[in-house]
């Protein structure tokens, strides 16, 4: 049984001895070094560059400006390419741009010895440009008369709507109370440890390797070879160790631009690394959104009709353009799928940093609008918010109303009840009672979720493996699934060899990827690694069992459905009694001059399901009026994402996802100059993502279902954990102090505000309630 | 790299001394904290260093046959933070000290650095405002003692002159003994945080009456303040819920914080007011301690 | 004074005596990473705030990134690399390693650094979790939300270095 133990990750001691190695940790001799001019205005275009005395700086090998580069746009975003061309994502990249259209827009690169020098070439390059009123919020970038950012797109990146259920105007006018509300959530950043960081060189004349930090190899090379018109089979793209990613590396970013400096710099090696200042605003963040939720609710506690309407901000650039925004709606349905619901949304432009992949995907904004309305629901028929999420709540085999799917697992009632346990919700109920007035007070909250295992039907899901016996008996598998750190090469491990009998320990997965050798794979995200490859992994183990007992069958001249793989050894099936070890077997496949040969088996899946996973969180918190501050005493997450593969490992996804959730509802945004669209915060200074000190203790629990369309009955865990906690944290604050707040993040300001606005704080000369 | 165009390393305060007067141009980096960071950003300002980092002679935490305590400006915060000396005396310091930054931080940056650099934001303003510290610093024209309020021009303008260097800073013995005294960081974060504002408060009872009372207050102004009014307001009376409440209110009168993207105006004001209750409180809870 | 200037320096790396002549505009992450080959600690924002180049210099933890490569001079450095000694991970490795403390590890070099320090100043004391928080305050983790880290720090205090 390896799936379902807290085996410890296969890549741990690399990483804690700091032998595992990242992309800058890599190096090549004579490596030049890129950095970018970018925009110091937000709206423009540029209409004079003089570069000559960068140019002429000795140790500058090249300057680029966006005059250039290729004309032809691309497109950035890390999806599968549709084969449906109306379905492609917007081509509005090119490698340089003269239309600025964010503050930190890239206008022109220089390739130089060493930063320094780069870093002074860039000072010496002159820019005129003429500016434009900056378009940040959504009522002036949908302003007739508003300059289009890109042209002919109407500030307009996608626009759509769907409705289920019954006829949601009558059920609104027939509900008992309706509750209507608009809710904003913030830009935030991934702030994973390790910088965007790539370089390219040409180890032929003709061939372009790229070594680079990114969730998507195989998607990478397509894009590159789009972006430059190369051919996609003379690019090869290696993912080394990877420090995380959490969306931004699902972008394809800066490769191209690498591998365009090296073909234009006869094959030399160039690396472009970001700052920390240059990751924050020049990669990808989360949209923000602005959505309005009006909610119909019955007296007996039914949700009777829901109505949302959603604003997504890509910023300057489409990236994932509008499919955040569809995919964090189309995630409504499998939560509440009895409630008939309507959900519009459009995604503009905007002269801000670009938008695009964030764990969870729209769906931490669009969940979070969902359960703080849900809970303003439960609270307008004064029904208890665990009850009323119970009574409305998705159950195993309803039929997800927007794919017409079965949904064949779900623990969601499970969740809430083991939560609800957990965080002991009656009893404090009870004890909080006390703690309604003065200027600490306390609450308890809560929020569901449902998310997906993958992105099928919108994109192709497909994973590979290929599975090898080395010589000495052990297992190697080279895995399209890429390893970020979420521990996909664990956990494919743990399944191979629970499928083969073999030990854990004897199973690995390749760690580095090479497109030229790696089996192909969209990459890590949407949570797909685990559950996509599960059914490619087990066809595979299976096949190479079948391989193995063969040829165990041609050594000991035994009925090979008479014979087993248990414990590293080839057993008799029925008395277990060993009759080979695989090392003989192995020595033998590889070396008998006659019969046998090297033992293969490779798998490539196409999964057409994507099975919902869902959760919830609770939240006990003490807020402290005059000092604005919510204390967060406990957290608890509870999920269904099927079986657990790697108990401990999990609850390590859940605690960074629970985190970056914590920091999402209580301090992290990008805060932005309206006026001239700059960043204020761009660094890990002021952005405030929580260090030790602001992470609570969290419990993590599980309640396991076995999702039949699954290889080990395990669905997705990755990004999930981020998504419950905002409106959980804010339905406490609710609960505590009567007060609504509408907004991410629910910063000390903020509170003030609000306190302010419900009489808690009087302004002025201070004093609290 | 950073873009340093001229290294000196300085083997004692007098070296340091004589760098200066012979490269007026030149900055002084200790810590490294603020000045590394600064270059990083692009600052011209400190492209010639004199280095002062790690100088013995400068790092020191005692106490002078008066009874003053004497900190040398190359002390980092760690040690004040854990220095028995400064938790006994000045535990309004050791306060100040470990809230600055993160652990790596407070090894690093040096007390002298972060007065030395002007920001209003700096933690161990306000504690030493509300200890009367006085600064010594020294240049080819001697020595010179100056009181921190005095030292503070404006918005990141000191009163370090060129040529000097800032040695020690002195708390001294009637500032400290038979006070108590407590400060409050507020921030964002519990750690690797800018205050949005700092108090401090030192206080010395006498019976059940405030015989002597300091606040002061980082980020409440262009540079640390003191609060004469609140002070004013505060000494000689008697100590009561309703004294605390005045004391907050007044504190209105001696600030002027500014609105920036990190906070507005209205906001600080109501913390600030909110800190002199919460810091006040605190620091009378040590009176009672002891 | 201007242009490039050159400083030689000795010190000890990871136990090891080393002399170099190092440029003065460089930090010591520079160091480490460039010219001794020792990529084991991160860059991770170059400005003291994220803590993933931390490393022991006389057994002080500092950020490489934002202390120059000359003040190593005469200074005992430890840094990741020098941990696992005769192929066995140390006991703060090891308890990163058994309590699921790594995820991208990209964090971890850094902080398994930060919590030798604190073991070794901490050493036959009870510690709370508080003290723990705070002394590892300057390391931020995006992964794993702190818990495993917090375990696996508790486990290194049971473990007291050799």
């Amino acid at each position: 049984m390896a799936t379902g133990e807290s085996i410890i990750r296969h890549d741990a001691v690399a990483k804690v001895t700091g032998r595992a190695e990242y992309t800058q940790d890599l190096y090549k001799s004579r490596m030049l070094v890129a950095k970018y001019l970018r925009s110091t205005i937000a709206h423009g275009r540029v209409t004079d560059i003089d570069v000559s005395a960068a140019r002429s700086l000795p140790g500058v090998a090249a300057v680029f400006t966006f005059k250039d580069v290729p004309r032809q746009p691309f497109a950035t975003a890390g999806h599968p390419m549709s084969l449906d061309s109306s379905h492609r994502d917007v081509a509005d990249r090119r490698l340089l741009t003269g239309d600025i259209r964010f503050m930190g827009d890239e206008i022109a690169v220089v390739v130089a010895e060493d930063e320094l020098i780069a870093g002074n070439a860039l000072k010496q390059i002159r820019v005129t440009c003429t500016p434009f009123p900056v378009l940040i919020h959504p009522v002036d970038i949908l302003d007739p008369n508003a300059r289009q950012i890109h042209e002919g797109s109407a500030n307009r990146v996608g626009e759509h709507g769907w409705r289920f259920g019954a006829d949601i105007e009558s059920a609104m006018d027939h509900a008992d109370h309706v509750v209507e509300d608009s809710f904003e959530t913030a830009m935030v950043q991934h702030c994973h440890l390790e910088n965007h960081v790539v370089f390219a060189y040409m180890d032929d004349l003709d061939r372009i390797v790229i070594v680079t930090s990114t969730q998507i190899p195989h998607i990478v090379r397509r894009i590159v070879g789009e972006a430059l018109d190369f051919p996609l089979s003379r690019i090869k793209v290696i993912k080394p160790y990877i420090g995380g990613g959490f969306g931004n590396k699902q972008d394809v970013i800066f490769e191209p631009m690498a591998a365009f400096l090296t073909l234009h710099l006869n094959g030399r090696p160039v690396a472009i690394h970001m700052t920390r200042e240059e990751e924050m605003i020049g990669t990808r963040v989360r949209h923000p959104f602005h959505i309005r939720v009006k909610t119909g609710v019955m007296k007996d506690g039914t949700l009777a009709a829901r109505d949302v309407d959603a604003i997504a901000v890509t910023g300057a650039y489409a990236s994932h353009g509008h499919s955040v925004a569809a995919a964090g709606g189309g995630k409504i349905g499998c939560l509440y799928p009895h409630t008939p619901t309507r959900y519009h949304a459009q995604t503009l432009y905007a002269n801000l940093p670009a938008a695009g992949a964030m764990r969870a995907y729209g769906s931490p904004q669009i969940m979070y609008a969902l359960e703080c309305a849900t809970e303003d629901a439960a609270r307008a028929i004064t029904m208890d918010s665990v009850e009323f999420r119970l009574k409305n709540i998705v159950r195993q085999g309803d039929i997800d109303p927007l794919s017409q799917k079965t949904i064949h697992t779900c623990g969601l009632a499970e969740c809430l009840i083991r939560g609800r346990d957990m965080i002991g919700w009656q009893s404090k109920k009870k004890k909080y009672a006390a703690y309604k007035t003065g200027p600490v007070r306390r609450g308890l909250g809560v929020a569901c979720f449902s998310y997906a295992s993958g992105t099928y039907p919108v994109c192709v899901e497909i994973a590979s493996v290929r599975l090898s016996l080395n010589q000495d008996g052990t297992v190697h598998i080279m895995a399209g699934a890429t390893e970020i750190g979420q521990g996909s090469d664990t956990v494919i491990a743990q399944m191979a060899a629970h499928t083969l009998g073999i030990s854990h320990e004897h199973v690995r997965v390749i760690q580095a990827q090479d497109t030229d050798v790696t089996p192909f794979d969209t990459g890590a995200y949407a949570s797909r690694q685990a559950y996509v490859s599960s059914n490619a992994v087990f066809r595979a183990s299976v096949r190479l069992k079948e391989h193995i007992l063969n040829h165990a069958a041609r050594m000991t001249g035994m009925h090979s459905d008479l014979l087993d793989i248990e414990a590293d050894h080839i057993v008799a099936s029925d008395t277990r009694t060993p009759v080979l070890d695989l090392k003989t077997l192995a020595l033998d496949t590889c070396y008998h001059k006659t019969r046998g040969g090297q033992l293969t088996a490779e798998i490539s899946h196409k999964t057409t399901t994507s099975a919902p996973v869902f959760g919830c969180t609770f939240a006990d918190i003490e807020v402290d009026i005059p000092l604005c501050k919510i204390t967060l005493r406990q957290i608890v997450n509870v999920h269904d994402s099927g079986i657990i593969l790697n108990p401990v490992q999990a609850r390590g996804q859940v605690h960074g996802g629970v985190a970056m959730g914590i920091g999402a509802t209580l301090s992290e945004e990008f805060l932005i100059d309206s006026g001239t669209g700059r960043v204020f915060n761009g660094n890990l200074l002021d952005y405030k993502f929580p260090t030790f000190m602001d992470t609570p203790p969290v419990d993590a629990d599980f309640i396991e279902t076995r999702e039949p369309s699954s290889g080990y009955g395990n669905k997705a865990l990755g990004e999930p954990p981020v998504i419950s906690p905002p409106p959980a944290i804010r339905n406490a604050l609710l609960d505590a102090t009567g007060v609504p707040v509408n907004r991410l993040p629910i910063t000390p300001e903020v509170l003030f505000k609000a306190f302010t606005t419900h009489g808690l704080i009087r302004p002025g000369r201070t004093g609290h309630v | 790299m950073f873009d340093i165009q001229s290294y000196m390393k300085a083997g004692s305060v007098d070296e340091a001394v004589a760098l200066l007067a012979a490269h007026p141009n030149a900055r002084l980096v200790a810590g490294g904290t603020d000045v590394l960071i600064r270059l990083r950003h692009g600052s011209r300002d400190f492209t010639r260093l004199v280095d002062i980092h790690g100088l013995a002679e400068l790092r020191f935490i005692s106490l002078d046959p008066l009874q003053n305590i004497r900190i040398g400006s190359g002390t980092v915060f760690t040690d004040l933070a854990q220095s028995d000396l400064i938790l006994r005396h000045l535990p309004v310091l050791a306060d100040a000290a470990g809230s600055v930054g993160g652990p790596q931080i407070r090894n690093m940056a040096t007390i002298g650095g972060n007065i030395c650099n002007g920001a209003p934001s700096a933690d161990s303003a306000p504690a030493l405002f509300a200890l009367n510290a006085l600064l010594e610093l020294k240049s080819n024209r001697g020595f010179r003692q100056v009181p921190v309020a005095d030292f503070y021009l404006g918005p990141s303008v000191v009163d370090l002159k060129p040529g000097e260097v800032l040695v020690s800073i002195i708390i001294p013995r009637e500032a400290y003994q038979g006070y108590a005294g407590h400060y409050y960081k507020y921030a964002m974060r519990k750690a690797m945080d800018i205050a949005t504002i700092g108090c401090a408060v030192s206080l010395k009872t006498s019976g059940n009456r405030l015989a002597d009372y300091r606040i002061a207050y980082g980020v409440a102004g262009p540079t640390p303040l003191r609060c004469p009014s609140a002070e004013k307001t505060a000494v000689n009376q008697m100590i009561s819920d309703t004294l605390v409440s005045k004391i907050a209110a007044a504190v209105e009168d001696d600030v002027s914080p500014r609105t920036s993207w990190r906070a507005t105006r209205e906001f600080r004001l109501h913390i600030i007011s909110e800190l002199a209750r919460k810091v006040t409180r605190t620091a009378l809870d040590r009176v009672r301690k002891e | 004074m201007s242009g490039l200037q050159l400083k030689e320096i000795e010190l000890y790396v990871n136990g090891t005596p080393c002399k170099r002549v190092v440029d003065v505009r460089k930090t010591l992450l520079e160091l480490l990473r460039e010219d001794l080959g020792l990529t084991g600690t991160k860059y991770g924002c170059g400005a003291g705030e994220c803590g993933a180049c931390s490393v022991l210099v006389d057994d002080v933890l500092v950020d490489a990134c934002i202390y120059l490569a000359v003040w190593a001079h005469g200074k005992k450095i430890r840094t990741i690399e020098g941990e696992a000694k005769k192929g066995r991970l140390s006991p703060v490795q090891q308890a990163y390693v058994t309590e699921g403390a790594i995820q991208c590890g990209f964090c971890t070099p850094g902080f398994v650094m930060a919590t030798t320090a604190f073991v070794q100043q901490h050493a036959g004391q009870t510690v709370t979790d508080d003290t723990i928080r705070k002394a590892h305050a300057g390391n931020l983790c995006r992964c794993t939300g702190y818990q495993h880290i917090l375990r696996a720090v508790k486990k290194s205090m049971q473990f007291p270095d050799e």
